[in-house]
C-alpha cells in the first residue's frame, strides 16, 4: 500500500518531447533508473516536427504516478507531461495478429473479424493474419475469442490516446481522485 | 566570427565567468589544448586522474556560487569522470563537464578510446549533449552553463567529437537562454507562504530544518532573520551545515543518522516542520513512519520532485529558497500584526531543548595517552576560529568533522553527502584552494578516503595549492569497521588499513610537507605548524581506533532509538558519588 493508500491502477500519460536526438533513451532510462513499470510506450511527431509526443502506459498508485509526472517533467526535453487517465479523452491501439486457420475454423475467424471490424490482411493455406484497432478492452475480446483457434503471434502497436475537443468534453464520471492542493504550479506541480 | 571549434568551446566558458578549468588533456582533446596554449583569460589546472578534475569543479562551485568546469578526453577519461559527476547529481553542484570524442563520423565504429559518453553520462547529469555541428557548439554550451546554474543546481555534461573542436564554424553566442521545455519556477506561491506563516506562528514546538537549498540560493541572511524573528529553532542537514552558525543560540546543530540528540528529539517533537531547501533524505529521517509523526510539515523546495517524495507534505511551496524565505519573513510579520500570538507560547519548547542540549550534549572521552579524533576536530576549529574552508572524505571522520566543527559561514563546508564518494576530499580542495588562494583550506580526511586519491598531492605542489590535509588515521575503514561492531557483531572483516603507506613520506615524495602526531600533548603545536606553513602539508595524526560516532541511528531505525555514547568518566564518577545513581 502507498503513502496515501491508493490501489495501484493503469495510467494513460501522454508527454509532449523535444525532436532530439537521445530523448527516447532519457524517458526510457527514468523509468529503469526509478524502477517504475512501463506497460507500453509509442511515440511519433506531431504536427510540428520539432515536437514528438510519447503515450505511456504505466501501472501504479497516486504516488507512483505523482513522482512519475514530476520525474518525466525534470526531464530537459519535456515539455508538457499530462495524465489522462481521468480526462475525457480517446485511446486507440493497433494489433496485428496471425491465427491458425484450419478449414473448420475460417468461417468463425471471419465472423468474428468482422464483428470487430478487423481486417484480413493476409492469407494462407494455414493461417490469417487479422488487423484490429481499439481499446484496450475490445482488442483482449478479440484475442479471447480467437485464442481456442490457436494463436501464432501477436504485435501490438502500444496505446496511442487523445484528449477530446473542448466541445465534446463531458463532465467527468467521477471527480478527479487526486486531492490537489491547488491548480497554480507554484503550489505543487511544473514550472511552467 | 568563423573560429575553429576549439577557440569557440574556450570563448564560451570564459564568456560564462569562468576563470579556471581542471583538466587532463588526451587525443580527442587535443585541439583545445592547442587553443589553450596562447588563450587568455583561463587557468588551467592539470589533475592527476579525471575524477579528481570534476571533483575540484564540485569544489570551486560551491566556493564560489559560480558554475565549476572540467575538461577531459574520450573514453576512459569520461569512464573516470563518472563518479564525481553522480556525486555533483547527488549533492546538486553546478558543474559542465567537457569530453572528448572520436570523430562524427566514426562514432558508432568501435574507434579507438570510443565510449558512447552520452550514454554513460546520461543518468548521472541533470542533462547532457553531444555536439554534432560546430555552429550548435555555442547555443549548447549556453544551456549547459543556463541548465547546471538554475532551478534545482547539477552536472551538465558537453561531448565534443575531434572533427567538430578542429573545424571553423560561426561562434553564436545567444544573448538570453530560452527553452520552452525548461523554465524553472522561482516564485513561491503567495496564498501557500501565507499558510505557511500562519502555522508557524500558531506552532508551540515549531523546528527549521534547513538542507544545502540554503546554501546554493545564498538565503542564509533571509534564513536567520526568518529564525530570529520567529524565534523558531534550527537544525541542518549535513549539506545544509554552514547555513545557520553552529554557535547561534537558536541552532541545535545537524539531525539525522549522526545528528545530535536535541536536534532528532526537537524533530521528533515538532508541531510544525519547517523544511527549506532540505530533501527529506533517508538519513535524516530514519524509519519515514516514525520521523515527525505530530508535525505539519511545509516543504519549501525549488524542485516539484523532492515534494512528497518520502514524506507527505501539508504546505508545500515550489521555489527558490531565498525568495520565498524574503516572502515569508514579510508574511510572518503581517500575521503577526493581525494578531499572531507570537513567541511567547513556545517558552516551553525552548525550555524542553535546553533541557535535552544538557542532558544529552555531543560528547567523547578525553584521553591523556592516546588522541581523539573529536578533540582533533575542535582544536581545528579553534585555530581556525570557524573560518576555514572545510572539506572531507568519507567516513567516521567527515560525522566528527560535521559535528565538532563550529560552522560560522555558508560556502565553507564541502562534503559527499549524497552519494558519500571516497577519495573526494583532496580534489575537492584543490578546487576550493585555486578559488580562494588566501583563505585556509582543511582538508579533513580518513586514512581509507585518502588514499583513494592521494595522487592529487603532485597537483596541489605543482599548482601551489597549499590544501592542508589531516588525516584523522585510525589505520582502518573506521566507518565500517563501526557498522561491523554495533550490526555485525564484532565480526571485523576486510577494514585494516594497517599503517601502509607512511603518509609523511608520500607526502614528501610529492614535495609537500608532512607531519605526524601520536600523544593528544601534541596535537595543537601540530595544527599551528601546519597552518602557519604556506605550502600543501599532510598532518597524519594517529587516534583512537576504537572510537564511534555518536549518537547513532541504526539503519531504519527511528530517530529518536539513537545510540548514544557511553557515559564519561566524568559523568560515571558523579554518578557513583550521588545517592541515586542511575
Ligand atoms: C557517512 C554518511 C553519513 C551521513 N549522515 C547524515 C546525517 O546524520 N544527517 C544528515 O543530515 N545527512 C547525513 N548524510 C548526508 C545525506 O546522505 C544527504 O546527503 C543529506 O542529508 C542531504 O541533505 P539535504 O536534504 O540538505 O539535501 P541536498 O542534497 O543538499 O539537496 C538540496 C535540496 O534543496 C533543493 N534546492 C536546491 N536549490 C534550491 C533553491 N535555490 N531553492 C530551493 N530549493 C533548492 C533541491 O531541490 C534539494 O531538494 C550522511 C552522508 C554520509 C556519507
Ligand atoms: C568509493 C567508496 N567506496 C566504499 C565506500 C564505503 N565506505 C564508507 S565509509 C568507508 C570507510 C572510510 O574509511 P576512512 O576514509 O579511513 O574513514 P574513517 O571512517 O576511518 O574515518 C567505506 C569503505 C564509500 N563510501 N565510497
Amino acid at each position: 500500500m502507498s503513502m496515501n493508500g491508493t490501489e495501484p491502477r493503469k495510467h494513460t500519460i501522454s508527454v509532449l518531447v523535444e525532436n532530439k536526438f537521445g530523448v527516447l533513451s532519457r524517458v526510457a532510462g527514468l523509468f529503469s533508473a526509478r524502477g517504475y513499470n512501463i506497460e507500453s510506450l509509442s511515440v511519433g511527431e506531431t504536427l510540428d516536427p520539432t515536437v514528438s509526443r510519447m503515450t505511456l502506459v504505466v501501472g501504479g498508485d497516486e504516488f507512483v504516478i505523482e513522482q512519475v509526472m514530476k520525474q518525466l517533467h525534470k526531464l530537459i526535453d519535456v515539455i508538457k507531461v499530462n495524465d489522462l487517465t481521468d480526462e475525457s479523452h480517446v485511446e486507440r491501439e493497433l494489433m496485428l495478429i496471425r491465427v491458425n486457420a484450419e478449414p473448420q475454423h475460417r468461417e468463425e475467424i471471419l465472423r468474428t473479424a468482422d464483428i470487430f471490424r478487423a481486417k484480413v490482411v493476409d492469407v494462407t493455406q494455414v493461417s490469417f493474419v487479422l488487423e484490429a484497432t481499439g481499446d484496450e478492452g475490445k482488442l483482449e475480446a478479440l484475442i479471447e475469442l480467437l485464442r481456442p483457434m490457436g494463436i501464432q503471434e501477436i504485435v501490438r502497436t502500444g496505446k496511442v490516446a487523445i484528449s477530446r475537443g473542448p466541445k465534446t468534453r463531458v463532465r467527468k464520471a467521477e471527480p478527479a481522485k487526486r486531492p490537489r492542493v491547488s491548480d497554480d504550479p507554484r503550489v505543487v506541480g511544473f514550472a511552467d | 566570427m568563423k573560429l575553429p571549434g576549439a577557440k569557440i568551446v574556450l570563448e564560451c566558458i570564459k564568456r560564462e565567468g569562468v576563470d579556471i578549468i581542471f583538466g587532463l588533456p588526451g587525443g580527442a582533446v587535443l585541439p583545445i589544448y592547442d587553443a589553450l596554449y596562447d588563450f587568455e583569460g583561463l587557468r588551467h589546472i592539470l589533475v592527476r586522474q579525471e575524477a579528481a578534475a570534476g571533483h575540484a569543479a564540485e569544489g570551486y562551485a560551491r566556493a564560489t556560487g559560480k558554475v565549476g568546469v572540467c575538461l577531459v578526453t574520450s573514453g576512459p577519461a569520461c569512464t573516470n569522470l563518472v563518479t564525481a559527476l553522480q556525486d555533483a547529481m547527488m549533492d546538486s553542484i553546478p558543474i559542465v563537464a567537457f569530453t572528448g570524442q572520436v570523430p562524427t563520423h566514426l562514432i558508432g565504429n568501435d574507434a579507438f578510446q570510443e565510449a558512447d559518453n552520452v550514454g554513460i553520462t546520461r543518468s548521472a547529469t541533470k542533462h547532457n549533449f553531444l555536439v554534432k555541428d560546430g555552429k550548435d557548439l555555442g547555443p549548447i554550451i549556453r544551456e549547459a552553463f543556463h541548465i547546471a546554474a538554475t532551478g534545482r543546481p547539477g552536472p551538465v555534461h558537453v561531448d565534443l567529437p575531434k572533427d567538430i573542436l578542429v573545424k571553423e564554424a560561426e561562434l553564436i553566442w545567444p544573448e538570453k537562454v530560452t527553452m520552452r521545455s525548461y523554465n524553472p519556477n522561482y516564485e513561491g506561491h503567495a496564498g501557500q507562504i501565507k499558510r505557511a506563516a500562519k502555522a508557524m506562528l500558531r506552532a508551540k514546538k515549531p523546528v527549521l530544518y534547513v538542507g544545502g537549498g540554503v546554501i546554493s540560493s545564498n538565503a542564509h541572511a533571509e534564513l536567520r532573520e526568518l529564525a530570529e524573528l520567529t524565534q523558531i529553532p534550527v537544525t541542518t542537514t549535513l549539506m545544509g551545515l554552514g547555513a545557520f552558525p553552529s554557535e547561534h543560540p537558536l541552532s541545535i546543530e545537524m539531525l539525522g543518522m549522526h545528528g545530535t540528540y536535541y536536534a532528532n528529539m526537537a524533530v521528533h517533537h515538532s508541531d510544525v516542520l519547517v523544511a527549506v531547501g532540505a530533501r527529506f533524505d533517508d538519513r535524516v529521517t530514519g524509519r519515514v513512519d516514525a520521523f515527525a509523526p505530530h508535525a505539519e510539515i511545509i516543504h519549501i523546495d525549488i524542485d516539484p520532485s523532492s515534494i512528497s517524495k518520502n514524506i507527505k507534505v501539508d504546505v508545500p511551496i515550489v521555489g527558490d529558497c531565498r525568495r520565498v524565505l524574503r516572502a515569508l519573513v514579510e508574511a510572518v510579520r503581517e500575521e503577526a500584526k493581525a494578531g499572531g500570538d507570537g513567541q511567547e507560547g513556545q517558552k516551553p519548547w525552548h525550555a524542553q531543548i535546553a533541557e535535552w542540549k544538557v542532558k544529552e550534549p555531543l560528547r567523547y572521552e578525553w584521553s591523556d595517552d592516546v588522541i581523539k579524533p573529536q578533540y582533533v576536530i575542535q582544536e581545528i576549529s579553534n585555530a581556525t576560529r570557524g573560518e576555514a574552508m572545510i572539506v572531507t572524505g568519507v567516513g567516521q571522520h567527515q560525522m566528527w568533522a560535521a559535528q565538532y566543527y563550529k560552522f560560522t559561514h555558508p560556502r565553507a563546508w564541502f562534503t559527499s553527502g549524497g552519494l558519500g564518494t571516497m577519495g573526494y576530499g583532496l580534489p575537492t580542495a584543490m578546487g576550493v584552494q585555486a578559488a580562494h588562494p588566501g583563505r585556509h583550506v582543511v582538508n579533513i580526511d580518513g586514512d581509507g578516503s585518502f588514499a583513494m586519491n592521494s595522487q592529487e598531492l603532485a597537483t596541489c605542489f605543482v599548482e601551489k595549492l597549499p590544501v592542508k590535509t589531516v588525516i584523522i588515521n585510525n589505520s582502518g575503514h573506521g566507518m565500517v569497521r563501526q557498522w561491523q561492531r554495533i550490526i555485525y557483531k564484532e565480526r571485523y572483516c576486510a577494514i585494516d588499513l594497517p599503517g601502509i603507506p607512511d603518509w609523511v613520506k608520500l607526502a614528501e615524495a610529492y614535495g609537500c610537507v608532512g607531519l605526524r602526531v601520536t600523544k593528544p600533548s601534541e596535537v595543537v603545536p601540530a595544527i599551528e605548524k601546519m597552518l602557519s606553513t604556506p605550502a600543501p602539508v599532510v598532518l597524519d595524526v594517529c587516534v583512537d581506533k576504537d572510537e564511534c560516532v555518536f549518537p547513532m541511528v541504526p539503519a531504519g531505525g527511528a530517530n529518536t532509538d539513537m545510540i548514544l555514547a557511553p557515559p564519561t568518566r566524568e559523568v560515571r564518577d558523579r554518578a557513583e558519588k550521588s545517592q541515586t545513581g542511575f
